[in-house]
């Protein structure tokens, strides 16, 4: 690579239109990047000016008012609790499960068939749109037990799913395999080498990665649409009855003509940001304190 | 490192080392069958998801047979033809990829060829961050902020166009600013991530020796990625491309929000439609019977839609990237 970058004696003779053609590609794709920063920078910014003046301590625990009620009453605290029941339940489902799986890709079948069928079909998955997995989840689950935050964590972990699969898959194809050799010489058999070798050994990118697939569970909406049924009482039994999440409530309020309820929105957009921001620093920090072997 | 992970032999203890211990103890091979099922678990689950929801929307494919593809989207009559939505999807999808393809290759361009290792991992933290904010966001921020705005350029545009031939019909008025092109507008800048970064993937692992073989000949840096890397990684971008488009499909509540819920097939552009996921997030609520039936069915078609552009996505990608490691 550095042999590329010109900086030994300069025998090319790339002058005039070759050069500047090259020059302009170059430039061009600067103009890219810059024209992916606009609309973000342009979005946070609003997010961050007409929700920060919203959120307080009484916003983030006070109940759900009706839409007319301007922004200075009430607040989102039902949504917050809400999203942290269902969240951490899709969490725990999703993660040891998820984990489970790449060890069986990494460790076990993951050079047959089966391994290689099951490793394609999670990255399908991962295409999988979210409204169809509520779907998925309303006729499987809703019709038989009713709405509940446990359907739409079961919709959630099975987006989730797939996501750790491949990250934990990752990180696991970066232990080295003399680690594993060493623990086999002592006579271990291969479950107790993957439970106290390859997965401590790796265990800074896999809880990373499940920390970057929680952060992408927080924000999803359609799911949740027909699994949890969008109420504005707190349901503190994530076990049965419907139940709300911050993003539900700013889908419901995005279209309401109140200002109020606009405002709410906004103000709920940027706690969920800045719940998502928070696990994604998180997960760069265990990236660069805890990971052994990196790419 | 690449020739370590090679030797996956030794580390099999049911190889050489199995007739010192005669056979595996319970609780190994206990563990081998429990990661097995949930190895196992992303088929299921793929295969019952396939089946549930079919099953739920039989009654709309029985009640309309081919009619399911008919233009009329009327609950009030019992008529469920899906094609408006199909065609808001489709037309979505592709706005959305004529704006985000471009950049998201050049994107990828400036991280593997152009600027050094130091300064691509914070514009990669950058793009990331455009992954990271939720759909509900980019719907809201949409709807309130920059479909007003943009409602203004178009209703410019609208009017000078207004009797040129093409440009009528597709720019012309009606105008408004929740339309199917604002829809587009927001899909490319969700989907620019996963194509910038599926990108860079199959670009990444174009061999310096091609490269530098292009370099040695004289070319300038456009030259060779015309002449080394495109050829090389064709195939992956157009699967990074499909990935894009599959995204851009399947989004639903950014689109519900902008693209302005009204089933109707128009060449304007700048015109109030709706898509599949986005008619499904917003009708489901208040739907029974064969109406329900009809919106499970719109979410079968998407799913079946989805799962071949990923399968094909997926395989063109991931050989481009085994093509180039090998």
């Amino acid at each position: 690579m550095a042999a590329t970058t010109g900086q030994q004696p300069d025998l090319r003779e790339a002058k005039g239109w070759r050069r500047t053609k090259s020059r302009i590609a170059t430039v061009a794709m600067v103009v890219a990047f810059v024209l992916v920063v606009i609309p973000l920078v342009f979005v946070l910014i609003t997010v961050v000016a007409r929700g920060i003046g919203i959120i307080s301590w009484q916003f983030l625990t006070a109940s759900i008012p009706p839409q007319v009620v301007p922004a200075d009453i009430g607040g989102i605290g039902p949504a917050i609790v809400g999203t942290l029941e269902i969240v951490g339940l899709a969490t725990l489902m999703a993660v040891p499960l998820g984990i489970l799986g790449a060890i069986y890709l990494n460790e076990y079948g993951g050079k047959g068939v089966l391994g290689r069928l099951i490793g394609f079909m999670a990255d399908v998955m991962t295409g999988v749109p979210s409204i169809v997995m509520g779907l998925f989840v309303f006729s499987i689950w809703v019709l038989h037990f009713g709405f509940s935050g446990l359907a739409g964590a079961i919709a959630l972990g099975c987006l989730m799913l797939p996501v750790v699969i491949r990250s934990t898959d990752e990180m696991l194809k970066l232990v080295p395999n003399p680690l594993r050799e060493g623990s086999y010489a002592l006579g271990a058999t291969k479950s107790r080498v993957t439970m106290t070798v390859v997965l401590p050994a790796a265990v800074g990118g896999i809880v990373s990665g499940a920390l970057l697939a929680v952060a992408r569970a927080a924000g999803e909406t359609a799911p949740l649409l027909f699994t949890i049924l969008t109420v504005t009482t707190v349901n503190r039994n994530v076990f049965s009855g419907p139940n709300t999440s911050i993003p539900s409530q700013i889908f419901a309020n995005a279209i309401s003509p109140y200002t109020g309820a606009q405002d709410r929105a906004w103000g709920a957009a940027l706690t969920l940001i800045v719940i998502a921001f928070v696990l994604m620093i998180a997960s760069r920090i265990v990236t660069a304190r805890f990971t052994r072997y990196s790419r | 490192m690449s020739t370590v992970t090679q030797q996956a032999g030794p580390a099999t203890p049911a190889g050489p080392a199995r007739p010192l211990s005669g056979r595996r103890p319970l609780g190994d091979r206990t563990f081998q069958v429990i990661t097995l099922a949930a190895g196992l678990l992303v088929l299921v689950i793929l295969v019952l998801i396939a089946f549930s929801t079919t099953q739920q929307a039989a009654p709309w494919f029985k009640a309309e047979g081919w009619g399911i593809f008919g233009t009329t989207w009327n609950p009030a009559t019992n008529q469920f033809g899906a094609l408006a939505f199909i065609y808001g999807t489709a037309i979505t999808g592709v706005i959305a990829l004529i704006m985000a393809v471009p950049v998201s290759v050049a994107i990828a361009l400036l991280l593997t060829e152009v600027v050094p290792y130091r300064w691509a991992r914070p514009i990669v933290y950058v793009i990331d961050l455009l992954a990271v904010v939720p759909s509900v966001v980019w719907g809201l921020w949409g709807i309130l902020v920059f479909a007003p705005w943009i409602a203004k350029i178009y209703a410019h545009i609208g009017s000078a166009v207004t009797g040129i031939p093409v440009l009528d019909s597709l720019f012309g008025p009606p105008t408004s600013g929740a339309s199917f092109f604002t829809a587009g507008i927001i899909l490319a800048f969700m989907i620019t991530p996963i194509v910038t970064s599926l990108s860079r993937e199959v670009i990444a692992t174009v061999p310096a020796i091609d490269k530098e073989g292009a370099y040695a000949l004289g070319a300038t840096r456009l030259e060779m990625i015309q002449g080394a890397v495109w050829p090389h990684s064709k195939g992956g971008i157009v699967g990074a491309v499909l990935l894009g488009l599959g995204r851009a499909m399947g989004e639903t509540i950014a689109v519900a929000l902008v693209i302005g819920s009204s089933a109707t097939i128009t060449s304007h552009l700048f015109a109030p439609g709706d898509s599949m996921p986005a008619v499904i997030a917003n009708q489901f609520g208040e739907a029974s019977g064969v109406f329900r039936a009809a919106l499970m069915g719109l979410g079968v078609l998407l799913f079946a839609f989805t799962i071949i552009v990923n399968v094909i996505a997926r395989a063109a990608v991931g050989r481009s990237v085994e093509q180039g490691s090998a």
